[in-house]
């Protein structure tokens, strides 16, 4: 990843920005996020198949924004992170150097937003094929059995919020769930309580999320809650024929409407 | 189960539902007494979350009602609870919550028989499907699950 | 109590089990259809697992549940009835097969949990508590246990504690009263020592925890936190799966006319947890709180309660999204 290095260096060097946001190789034989500061340690940077954090969710961390001037080490679903934030207000768009990196792994030159833009229009939006087939199956499911598996999966839940922390787009300051008036769901981790804090979940995401699986990825205990965001992807899709975070102006599909929304089940 | 009276919940918007409901009364229309009517304000208010905690209270079936689409008091509650129903709806399908349980309709404010129909149709519907047997059971295993340690 | 050295074959390690689930709940740890090692109350024991590194999450939850009722309360009109729970209903809780870092975390448990008063659900807990642990002969790259002065044998904190043999069998040190109380369940399965080696895995060790303990004292300040937090998410799974980390929240549910007071596990990586009423965040960011989470374990830890808080078990670094490696975190510090 000999240009990748160059460019974050070069970056760093003439002062364009103050921090690179990539992958490193840490002690073991997972790679991890780095924020390089310094242009002589820019050759730490690694991009590999273990880089699959959703580096996003660094660009709201006040931390992180202390910095200064950011560059990120930007796979496609984190351009749409990035796309996202931009369009909910959340971070500026040339606030920001996007590091771009295709789909085999090279260094791609995202000059600016539009460009951007152009590049994830070109890329296939859907949900990961490995996760279709997952989706695809549970969809098979009757809803009784849905309904088992996923009270199974769910009381393994222990609240850490690990799904929330590590989804880019999940940036309040305070969280519906930290809220005590109303106490919308349980502070205790039970079946009931950690299914209504995953509905909730999937709601919030529902026309935001970008498909990268960060959530499930997350989980310590293994339960595949990215599903559920999933799902709605798929439906935001075939409903409102949108997928989130293609566009810097595009609206949330919650917060707009269209008069002809179509619905069946309405009387 | 022939002594299953269902619990249903409406959660209605003040400026249609409401009225038409009021008018469904004044008519002297007769409909089914399972229900329980909880005015809001519109549509938009009615968060998710609400329909949820219905659920989990008890409720054997909910209805949802506000004014038809073009008529909101507020101009675009009802558009936008539209789009938050169709997700919802279909989460609450991939997650095996069973959507019969939960009418959604238009009832305008000169609608007092639509209401008695929408009523009606919803607690036979909810008479047949009996009580709401596993999601009860989901919240009462919670329950047990705290003290399992005991 | 003397220890006491025995061996016992495979299957008279079934026999045990069995025995032991046929009257008491038996806590042992399975491998799930995912993979993960859970453990689950009265497994058959063809499900039980002899084969695990660690188990996703710890096991403190038998004597410090996720959630715990503390008492039920009633409003009448003028006044208000509180229902206190029956302590003497918690059961005798045998643990099978857990390794010398969880077994060892049940002390540091302790010295927490009695440390100015002494919580009596704890203790209770804890006083039903049988530990029959298992030396361990797996260990893998997160594994530093010999960093915070424990072995892959240990036998601090355990009844019996199980060794494998070279030939498969395993060998039993009876430690305590309670462990020889399992025995006398049913001696006849315990056999004189073989003179068999036992089988114990290797864990290298990454530092020196007393330099660390010493080095802490003046690195508060220090940029390392700052340097070492960026990439931390502020989630709570590192505190969850930790097997000695013990803060709580307490909140009142109530329904109606009736409530509970219960408290429930919570971790010092959230914003919200030292979060005042005033809106003053002594804990402002997550650097500040990275900084307490290794702290309290290193530091404050060894002056107040004479024991460090941790057990290396791992599983904060195993379990961590975001690669947040303590052990490697410590042996930085041990060299600032």
């Amino acid at each position: 990843m000999n240009s990748l290095i160059t460019r974050a260096k070069e970056l760093l060097e003439n002062k364009s920005v103050q921090v690179v946001i990539g992958y490193e190789a840490g002690p073991t034989s997972v790679a991890r996020p780095a924020f390089i500061t310094d242009p002589a340690k820019a050759g730490t940077l690694i991009y590999d198949e273990r880089c699959v954090q959703n580096l996003a969710v660094y660009l709201t961390k006040p931390e992180v924004k202390h910095l200064g001037k950011m560059a990120i080490v930007a796979t496609l679903p984190v351009m749409r992170s990035i796309m996202m934030l931009i369009s909910e207000q959340q971070i500026f768009a040339d606030s920001i150097v996007v590091l771009g990196i295709s789909a085999d792994g090279s260094l791609l030159d995202i000059a600016d937003v539009k460009v951007m833009q152009g590049y994830i229009e070109k890329s296939d939006l859907g949900n990961p094929e490995k996760y279709k087939e997952l989706l695809a199956e549970l969809n098979k499911l009757s809803p009784e059995e849905r309904f088992a598996f996923w009270q199974k999966e769910l009381s393994k839940c222990i609240k850490c919020y690990a799904c929330r922390q590590a989804c880019p787009m999940c940036y309040c300051t305070r969280c519906t769930v930290e809220v005590n008036q109303p106490q919308w769901i349980p502070v205790q981790s039970n079946t009931h309580g950690n299914m209504e804090w995953h509905i909730l979940r999937a709601m919030h995401l529902a026309g935001r999320c970008i498909s990268c699986g960060e959530c499930g990825r997350a989980c310590p205990v293994g339960i595949p809650c990215h599903l559920l965001t999933m799902h709605l992807v798929d439906q935001v899709h075939n409903y409102f024929n949108v997928y989130a975070g293609t566009s810097e102006k595009m609206s949330s599909v919650l917060s707009t409407f269209e008069p002809n929304d179509k619905e069946s089940f309405i009387i | 189960m022939s002594d299953f009276e269902p619990k249903v919940v409406a959660f209605v918007c003040n400026w249609c539902t409401y009225a038409g409901a009021d008018l469904t009364g004044t008519s002297r229309i007769k409909y089914a007494s399972n229900v329980r009517i909880i005015r809001f304000p519109c549509t938009g208010r009615i968060d998710f979350m609400l329909l949820l905690k219905a659920f989990a209270n008890g409720a054997d079936g909910i209805i949802v009602s506000g004014c038809h689409p073009n008529d909101c008091h507020y101009t675009s509650g009802n558009f936008h609870a539209k789009r938050r129903w169709i997700m919802f709806k279909e989460l609450m399908d991939f997650m095996g919550i069973d959507m019969n349980r939960i009418t959604f309709s238009w009832v305008s404010a000169a609608e007092g028989a639509k209401w008695a129909d929408v009523v009606n149709t919803t607690v036979t519907r909810i008479r047949e499907l009996g009580p709401y047997v596993s999601y009860k059971e989901l919240v009462n295993k919670s329950v047990e699950e705290e003290v399992k340690n005991e | 109590m003397e220890t006491t050295r025995k061996s016992i074959r495979k299957q008279s390690l079934e026999k045990l089990y069995n025995l032991l689930s046929a009257s008491r709940k038996v806590y042992a740890p399975v491998i799930a259809p995912d993979k993960q090692v859970e453990y689950k109350y009265n497994p058959d024991f063809a499900e039980v697992t002899f084969e695990h590194i660690r188990s996703t999450l710890s096991v403190k939850n038998v004597v410090f549940p996720k959630v715990e009722n503390l008492f039920f309360y009633s409003n009448a009109k003028t006044e208000s009835t509180i229902t206190d729970i029956d302590l003497n209903k918690i059961p005798e809780i045998v643990l099978w097969g857990t390794h010398p870092c969880d077994n060892a975390a049940f002390d540091i448990l302790r010295s927490i949990f009695s440390w100015d008063i002494n919580d009596e659900f704890f203790s209770k807990r804890f006083e039903k508590l049988v530990v029959i642990g298992l030396s361990c002969h797996l260990s893998d790259e997160y594994c530093f246990c010999t960093s915070v002065g424990l072995t892959p044998n240990s036998a601090k904190g355990s009844d019996i504690l199980l060794s494998r043999l070279q030939n498969g069998d395993y060998q039993a040190e009876i430690l305590t009263e309670k462990g020889n109380g399992i025995v006398t369940l049913s001696p006849e399965l315990f056999e004189p020592i073989s003179g068999e080696e036992v089988t114990v895995t290797e864990v290298k060790q990454k530092f020196n925890h007393e330099q660390v303990t010493v080095k802490l004292a003046s690195a508060f300040e220090n940029r390392f936190w700052i340097e070492n937090s960026l990439r931390c998410i502020g989630c709570g799974a590192c505190a969850y799966v930790c097997p000695t980390c013990a803060c709580f929240d307490i909140q009142d549910e109530t329904k109606g006319k009736n409530g509970k007071r219960y408290r429930s596990w919570d971790s010092c990586g959230f914003g919200l947890f030292t979060l005042h009423t005033s809106g003053h965040n002594p804990r402002q960011v997550q650097s500040q709180r990275w900084r307490q989470r290794i702290m309290h374990k290193f530091s404050y830890m060894p002056e107040r309660n004479e024991s460090l808080g941790c057990v290396g078990c791992g599983r904060c670094s195993s379990g961590c999204p975001v690669d947040m490696n303590i052990a490697e975190q410590l042996e930085a510090l041990q060299n600032i």
